[in-house]
């Protein structure tokens, strides 16, 4: 059976290109998929030991590195409780919250993220066509040729005291003092909604682009309002799209980085940075991959538990 | 099941931009009628149809469904319902959800569509399948499905959209009876489109034939292929053979026109009754089946035409004969096969016979083309 696969497969491609095939494709999947991943894995299970020491007898496998992110460092005083029940077992108060805070922000920037690109897939996709609809795609990809780091801070500059918006507003008259964008984390939450919405848009976009016009009209004709075809005919077709894009944006804006360093108020910590800190300042790897492997599992948890509630199948997902 | 209630056009015209798609159509479809538009792709018919719907407005005139002026008045509060030409059923759902979707729209409860679905299925002969996919359907079900969906919708017209053009022969045959008997039994208005003269003249009732964006004629089948209005009906449904020349004679009914064949006296169509003069440039069509060998044959009034064969084709019940006119324009003789053997040598010269009241003769003008 795989016998036959390969001789087809280069039958089909010829050796040369049938064996580059091959490799360029074992190339993305071991070396940069399944390598990194399963070394971030190996890493988190282990000490933080010196380059000396590790390879030896002390380099053994460890929970500590996740014990560390439920229960904190040693002698941390905050204890779990549970619907008020005072436990003894020493909780992480601080990562935990953080933790929970950049899912549940992640989540919002997707719902707004999806609120706003809904709209406008529909209607390139069904209304602008022709020149008029791929000179409005243009458009939106245009932004996206600047850098991610360099549109943060424009976002920074956009949103400061004396940026466009605080100048609009107290020119025209509506603020006495310009709004502290920064420190209210309103950039931070625009700037992440920013950053993903071409991912939101275009598998939206693809989907019901490829919604046949009839299907509206004829909902229209058999006396529907406009909510009701969106709500029986074109959000139904568009869902595989919907998905796909809900997931993109939700793992990609619960593991930014560029946005919370640049955008991020005083007082705002994303669970990224805390990863971060402690592949960087922290100098603790192993602690660092731990962070990395949990946020990685429970969004991926998440997301499965999403689809499963929204009944979508991952094989639809790649439409 | 309401009854049909009839739609009236009042010199609609509809210009998208420079372009006229329909121009001054006028159009009075009684209640109940079974009614087609008839005429080529691009001659505005699937236009009007969508004027009737309210998906387009009209430029200009009015167009009254039971008397009301429709202007204004949104696709989904017209009393119309529309069958597309690629059925447009909504794949996502199942069959009995499709079939009763407009009745959701009005909030009927998951019963009472439950119950109509099955009695909407059986009128369409599809008992039991109401929890199917649209694609587990074939196409002569989807079809049927389509039209359950439309009627579920209590329409007091139904409007119908080539709804049969990606059917196979078989099957488009079988659905022109069907859809004829289904239009008897709820008794409401249908508005067929079709550019198959085949449909619109077995199903309907009347038939209007466009061209261009005009309406040449509207009248019953039988006058529309005998009695045809202008060149283009002429030469559009079925088949003609035309015979262009200058009016040599002409008296109340008949006239006389010089054509490369000979001399063809033949009727003047009712249309052309005192529009023609002795000089004008004229059109006599004559049917296929309505010419015969002369040889052997013998009467007052039959023409007698000369033309050169070309070929000979055997069809299984007919026997064609193709000839040319002396300036090219070609002949087709259809004969009804009785076991003759013909066998004519292509480039000598035959001569046809046929009645004058089997041949029609109108002003010249715009052919259909091929």
């Amino acid at each position: 059976m795989k016998g036959t696969f390969f001789k087809e497969f280069f039958n089909r491609n010829g050796p040369l290109l049938g064996t580059y095939l091959l490799l360029a494709v074992a190339f993305w999947i071991i070396i940069l998929i399944v390598l990194p991943q399963l070394s971030m894995l190996d890493y988190s299970f282990r000490f933080n030991l010196p380059p000396s020491a590790q390879g030896g007898e002390k380099d053994v496998y460890t929970m500590s590195n996740y014990q560390h992110f439920f229960n904190g460092s040693e002698g941390n005083p905050e204890r779990l409780s549970i619907f008020g029940y005072q436990t003894d077992i020493p909780f992480n108060k601080v990562d935990i919250a953080v933790f929970f805070k950049t899912i549940l922000a992640a989540i919002f920037v997707t719902a707004f993220d999806l609120a706003l690109c809904y709209p406008l897939a529909y209607f390139l996709g069904q209304s602008a066509s022709g020149p008029s609809g791929r000179v409005l795609l243009l458009l939106l990809i245009i932004p996206y040729w600047v850098n991610e780091i360099l549109r943060a801070f424009a976002f920074r500059i956009i949103f400061g005291a004396t940026g466009v918006i605080n100048t609009v507003l107290v020119g025209v008259g509506i603020l006495d003092t310009p709004i502290d964008f920064i420190r209210e984390n309103v950039a931070l939450y625009a700037g992440l909604g920013y950053a993903y919405l071409l991912l939101m848009i275009f598998p939206i976009y693809n989907a019901i682009e490829s919604l046949d016009r009839n299907q509206i009209e004829a909902a229209r004709d058999l006396g529907s309002p406009w909510w009701r075809i969106h709500w029986r005919i074109v959000i139904p077709f568009a869902k595989p799209g919907i998905v796909s894009g809900c997931t993109m944006v939700f793992m990609l804006t619960a593991g930014a980085l560029a946005a919370p360093q640049i955008l991020g108020g005083p007082s705002s910590l994303w669970f990224t940075q805390i990863i971060y800190q402690w592949f960087n300042t922290g100098g603790n790897w192993p602690r660092g991959a731990a962070y990395a492997v949990v946020l990685l599992f429970i969004c991926i948890v998440f997301v499965l538990a999403m689809m499963r509630l929204f009944k979508v199948k991952m094989g639809e997902i790649g439409k | 099941m309401s009854t049909g209630v009839g739609v009236d056009l009042d010199d609609v015209w509809v210009k998208f931009g420079d372009f006229v798609a329909v121009r001054e159509a006028n159009v009075s479809i009684k209640g109940g009628e079974f009614f087609s538009f008839l005429g080529p792709s691009g001659c505005g018919k699937t236009t009007i149809l969508r004027t009737v719907s309210g998906f387009q407005e009209p430029s200009q005139g009015e167009v009254r469904i039971g008397g009301t002026n429709m202007v204004g008045i949104g696709p989904n509060l017209r009393p119309t319902a529309l069958i597309f030409q690629n059925l447009a059923l909504f794949p996502l759902m199942p069959i009995w959800e499709n079939i009763t979707f407009s009745m959701e729209v009005r909030g009927a409860s998951k019963g009472e569509r439950r119950k109509r679905a099955d009695e909407l299925l059986e009128l369409i002969a599809l008992q039991g399948q109401g929890d199917k996919m649209v694609n587990e359907l074939s196409g002569g079900q989807k079809q049927r499905v389509a039209i359950a969906r439309a009627l579920c919708a209590e329409p007091d017209v139904l409007l119908l959209d080539e709804p049969l053009s990606a059917l196979d022969l078989k099957l488009r045959q079988h659905m022109r009876t069907e859809l004829r008997a289904i239009q008897k039994q709820v008794g409401i208005t249908f508005i067929y489109i079709t550019h198959d003269q085949g449909e619109a003249l077995t199903m309907s009732d009347n038939v209007a034939v466009m061209s261009a964006g005009v309406i040449d004629q509207i009248a019953d089948g039988r006058t529309i292929y005998d009695d045809p209005a202008s060149p283009f009906v002429a030469s559009f449904v079925g088949e003609n053979n035309v015979f262009s020349g200058k009016i040599k004679t002409i008296t109340k009914d008949y006239a006389v026109v010089d054509t490369p064949a000979g001399d063809l006296r033949a009727k003047i169509g009712t249309a052309a009754r005192g529009k023609l003069q002795k000089g004008n440039d004229a059109m006599a069509f004559v049917r296929p089946e309505a010419l015969a060998i002369a040889a052997g044959r013998k009467g007052k009034d039959e023409n007698r035409l000369t033309a050169s064969i070309k070929t000979e084709e055997f069809e299984g019940q007919s026997y064609n004969i193709f000839l040319n006119q002396a300036d090219g324009a070609e002949i087709k003789m259809s004969l009804v096969n009785q076991g003759q053997a013909y066998e004519h040598a292509p480039g000598s010269q035959m001569t046809l016979s046929c009645n004058a009241d089997q041949a029609v003769v109108l002003p010249a003008g715009a052919l259909a083309s091929e």
